[in-house]
């Protein structure tokens, strides 16, 4: 035996009462895990994007479309190396899935994402057909998508010319992620935006975003300052910022989620403190005696005090410990099952928040408790007083 | 058994001030997951009453055909004087059809406090615009002269966004608006920006329209406006009410917060069903002294199941009511705004309702039910010389 | 006789119950030599046990001087009292005290886990101590799981694992029948005679007294006769 050992042992002394108070704990840090997992999302992103691109948008919004005719007077801009631009396509596969397709320039997209992988030939073959679609891997895997299939899309936004809402591309390609953050956004679909342009019955030349790829990302907000200013006062002017701030931007609207997350985990945790603050103070309460035998034996006040605490920090990490765990494992299965849609990933961050909170709590919940163990008299304690 | 399950009954819960740290902790507990469930539902059925309001039976949202939202949805300049003279349109007063061809557009105005913007909807409307949303009233300043750059906000965009107050000037897409006045609808019309149609066209250099928004001609109205357009074949176009269109737009929102409050008050019922049990576990422990002497007096073990179970209901009950009166304090016609259907920002408020209150408290019930259950069960069971022996 | 143990001079208990102050020892003074066996009798109130917690370094005097083994024990600070008690002193209590989450073995180990002995010594220590009270046997036996006498004999062991010089036993026979008693105190008396350890037991049971070596008897916080 060791003193952990002794802790331990003290911790499972009411073996019912410890269980359900664990179980507590439990679900207090699964909870915590998915909400902050959520919360995250909103501030992630700016590990794997690459602030060698930048993203240009009409500046009233990016549902406001910009003229292609722009292009050459992006790319005279000093600093930019090459210019692609994206044309929102939606589609909706089969009746209701709805799809993440865009209208693109084969050639200018696959020079400004080489994160996107995908065997040259298939490269050569969306460029060179007109009706060609590539889609991500996820995205294919989750229809059952083939190379060489005629993809039926329905949309609700482009009918063709002839008024027709379906539309049908040839898959000539699968693409997927160069990296573990690529591979999980493998969710798009692209198509060909000359075809497009062409064949849609509203909107022509025109184009949701532009996509500047930089030489030297040092110069992002310097450049993004400068397309603005290019075109200030004029009837489409634009709002250039990096793909990172683009995405928090967008997401913020959903509204303040921080907000609500942390109101849900305040009382999700406030009530905790009580429960299992409550289950230390009752056993504690109940070990005076035994704890004034210790302090005969000669155990010293602090030590007495470091069991009690050290009791308390094992409940709450053992609970916390796996609470986090199956937050982890759901994370998991929910992004799994979502085909990548849902990305719930429990990770460092939420870990290392997790596990000051553990430490947070323990004493929380430890310290009055371990307090009145310092100071029981021995001598009242033994006479039941 | 009456008399024997109040006797008891009354016992215990006399004794709870005793015992009221575990007492405490099933109150304190049932109130946190009540008071999330409802703030969070409070939230959804905020929007949704909100959005509901805005829509009228009696007046139809015409879009082109195939568009779900008006952000997607484009009408020739030509279509929108043809569709008025549709059958099934109601006639004004002045022998005109009760309608108005709008246009929305998407501004940015800084949300109060923060420094990035959020989209706005901005609506141009014909005059008749107003006739169809009687609700409407103008609270600040005045409405908008034709043929001005001019702009009303709802106001809900007043409440949340900087630089809409009247006399101030906003500036978007290359061009200069005043703000001559707020009004207030009670509903999603709150959230937008109004201004002359006319003016919007030829500023932002558009010619079509986004809908038409038309009376309809008695309850057989709707029906004839559709037939009659469908046989047309120059209109390619959707028509429904503006309460079905309104409805429509709600459902995502509702299925998310319904899914998010589902799976949070599902971990939080969890969590306190376990501290509930943990409660009542210890409160019979406590008590099974007087429990066995009970027994042995003559009491029966049935009685005594149930007097614990009304312990946990009245504990459980206590924490509901206090967890639906903190979301009620904290959360009742407090004001977000979120993204709508247009990608803008739809200003709605908490709404919490007694059919809430109710679902919160149920909630509440079940739990205290389910945390008493077990433990009841192992106070009828305890062998009484065994509880009699206890120090 | 050998050198004192104990030395108890002029030494005072004062008590504050709310606004009372209630003196309990009056100006003691005796010795207790090294080897020695002492039972400590008295009437309910007469501060025996009082006497007995200062003894043991569990409580200070309110003044006069106390030395244990050699030790300033009444100028100890509570700290260093707590290590004191670990290294000299043994307790054996009426109710034995033994941790319910503990197997015998466990219990006695408990005051080892305050030395730098490895784990392997620490087994060693326990095994012998175990030995010496007779209960090898019951060694991973909880203390539910053992009888009253046995539940002692384990308190016992925990009171010499660390080879302390005096054990101080507080009504050490009051919670057991008559002939389990007895073997309880036949092993005390082994530990006096056989292990040279001084002891010194509060008891109001006066053929308990009989296994000791000598009585001390203590009314209203004065000793009023020393019979050997």
């Amino acid at each position: 035996m060791t003193k952990t050992g002794f802790v331990i042992a003290n911790l499972f002394r009411k073996k019912t009462r410890t269980s359900l108070t664990l179980l507590s704990v439990i679900m207090a840090f699964l909870l915590f895990g998915l909400l902050q997992s959520v919360n995250h999302i909103f501030d992630a992103g700016p590990n794997f994007l690459g602030a060698t691109r930048l993203m240009t948008q009409a500046r009233v919004s990016f549902t406001s479309p910009l003229p292609i005719s722009m292009v050459p007077k992006l790319e005279a801009v000093p600093g930019v190396t090459r210019v692609a631009w994206s044309q929102w396509f939606g589609g909706i596969w089969q009746e209701n899935q709805q799809l993440f397709a865009f209208a693109v320039d084969p050639k200018r997209h696959h020079d400004v994402y080489p994160e996107w992988v995908m065997p040259e030939d298939q490269w050569q073959a969306f460029a060179g057909t007109r009706t060609a679609m590539i889609a991500g891997k996820l995205v294919a895997d989750k229809y059952g998508w083939k190379v060489g299939q005629k993809i039926p899309i329905s949309s609700n936004i482009f009918p063709q010319k002839n008024g027709s809402k379906a539309w049908a591309f040839d898959l000539v390609g699968i693409f997927d992620g160069r990296d573990e953050d690529w591979k999980k956004r493998a969710l798009n679909v692209y198509i060909n935006y000359d075809y497009f342009n062409e064949e849609n019955q509203f909107g022509k030349d025109r184009t949701n975003f532009f996509i500047l790829k930089l030489a030297d990302s040092k110069q992002a907000q310097q450049i993004a300052q400068q397309v603005d200013a290019m075109f200030e006062n004029s009837p489409d002017e634009t709002k250039t910022q990096t793909e990172k701030d683009f995405n928090l931007s967008f997401v913020k609207q959903i509204g303040d989620i921080g907000l609500i997350v942390r109101w849900i985990l305040f009382a999700v945790f406030f009530t905790l403190l009580l429960v299992v603050g409550n289950t230390m103070a009752q056993s504690v309460r109940e070990r005076i005696p035994e704890l004034a035998v210790l302090k005969t034996l000669g155990f010293s006040d602090a030590s007495v005090l470091g069991f009690v605490l050290a009791e308390a920090a094992a409940m709450c990490a053992i609970g916390g410990l796996i609470g986090l765990g199956i937050a982890t494992l759901f994370g998991a299965l929910i992004e799994k099952g979502s085909g990548g849609q849902f990305q719930l990933n429990v990770g460092g961050y939420v870990w290392a928040i997790g596990l000051a909170t553990i430490v947070f709590m323990s004493i929380a919940v430890g310290l009055l408790p371990a307090l009145r163990a310092r100071r029981l008299k021995i001598v009242d304690a033994l006479a039941g007083r | 058994m009456l008399t024997q399950t109040t006797a008891i009954t009354s016992i215990n819960l006399k004794s709870i001030p005793e015992r009221w740290g575990p007492s405490l902790v099933i109150v304190i507990g049932l109130a946190g997951v009540v008071a999330v469930f409802t703030a969070l539902l409070a939230m959804a059925v905020g929007f949704e009453s909100t959005l509901k309001a805005t829509g009228r039976e009696d007046v139809a949202v015409i879009m082109r055909g195939g568009s779900d939202a008006e952000l997607n949805s484009g009408l020739p300049r030509d279509q929108g004087t043809l569709i008025k003279q549709e059958p099934g349109i109601r006639k004004d007063d002045d022998g005109q059809p009760l309608a108005s061809a709008e246009m929305i557009f998407i501004a940015e105005l800084a949300k109060k406090g923060e420094r990035t913007g959020a989209n706005v909807t901005v609506r141009g409307i014909e005059p008749k615009g107003f006739k169809l949303r009687p609700q409407l009233k103008i609270v600040d300043g005045r409405t908008f002269e034709t043929g001005k750059r001019e702009l009303i906000v709802g106001q809900g965009v007043a409440r949340q966004f900087d630089g809409a107050r009247v006399g101030q000037n906003l500036r978007f897409r290359g061009s200069e608006w005043t703000v001559v006045g707020v009004f207030a609808s009670g509903d999603a019309n709150d959230s937008e920006l109004w201004c002359d149609v006319e003016v919007a066209q030829t500023t932002f250099n558009r010619q079509g329209y986004s809908s038409l928004r038309a009376a309809l001609d008695g309850p057989g109205g709707l029906q004839t406006l559709k037939d009659a357009l469908s046989a047309d074949p120059r209109f390619a176009v959707d028509v429904t009410t503006e309460q079905e269109y309104y409805s429509a737009q709600t459902k995502q929102f509702r299925q998310q917060i319904g899914f998010l409050a589902g799976v949070v008050t599902l971990i939080m019922a969890l969590g306190a069903i376990f501290a509930a049990l943990n409660s009542m576990y210890a409160a019979v422990a406590a008590r099974s002294r007087e429990i066995a002497t009970l027994r042995a007096i003559g009491f029966g073990g049935f009685p005594v199941v149930l007097s614990v179970m009304i312990e946990s209901l009245v504990l459980a009950l206590m924490g509901g009511a206090l967890g639906a009166v903190i979301a009620y304090l904290l959360f009742n016609n407090f004001s977000v705004s979120t993204l709508g259907q247009n990608f803008t920002q739809v200003v709605f408020a908490f709404k919490v309702t007694p059919a809430l209150v109710v679902r919160g408290l149920v909630i509440a019930v079940v739990i205290g039910m389910i945390g008493g259950f077990l433990p009841a069960l192992r106070a009828a069971r305890m062998p009484v010389t065994t509880a009699l022996r206890e120090l | 006789m050998s050198e004192s143990m104990v030395q108890i001079r002029n030494v005072t208990k004062v008590y504050e119950r709310g606004k009372q102050k209630i003196e309990v020892l009056h100006g003691l003074t005796f010795d207790i030599p090294k080897g020695d066996f002492v039972a400590l009798m008295g009437p309910s109130g007469s501060g025996k046990t009082t006497l007995l917690n200062l003894i043991g370094g569990l409580d200070q005097p309110s003044s006069g001087e106390i030395s244990v083994g050699g030790n300033r024990i009444d100028r100890l600070k509570s700290g260093e009292l707590a290590k004191w008690r670990a290294n000299n002193v043994g307790f054996v209590f009426q109710f034995y005290n033994l941790m319910p989450v503990l197997t015998a073995e466990g219990n006695v180990e408990l005051p080892l886990l305050l030395t730098k002995l490895s784990a392997a010594q620490r087994r060693k220590n326990v095994a012998v101590a175990l030995n010496v009270v007779g209960l090898s046997d019951r060694a991973k036996h909880k203390p539910k799981e053992l009888s009253g006498g046995q539940e002692q004999r384990v308190a016992i062991a925990r009171a010499l694992v660390s080879d302390p010089q005096i054990l101080v036993c507080d009504e050490p026979t009051g919670d057991l029948d008559r002939k389990t008693a007895d073997e309880i105190l036949g092993l005390l008396q082994v530990l006096n005679r056989e292990h040279g350890k001084t002891i010194v037991m509060v008891t109001h049971d006066p053929k308990a007294a009989e296994f000791a070596r000598r009585t001390l008897h203590l009314e209203k916080g004065t000793l009023v006769e020393q019979a050997a």
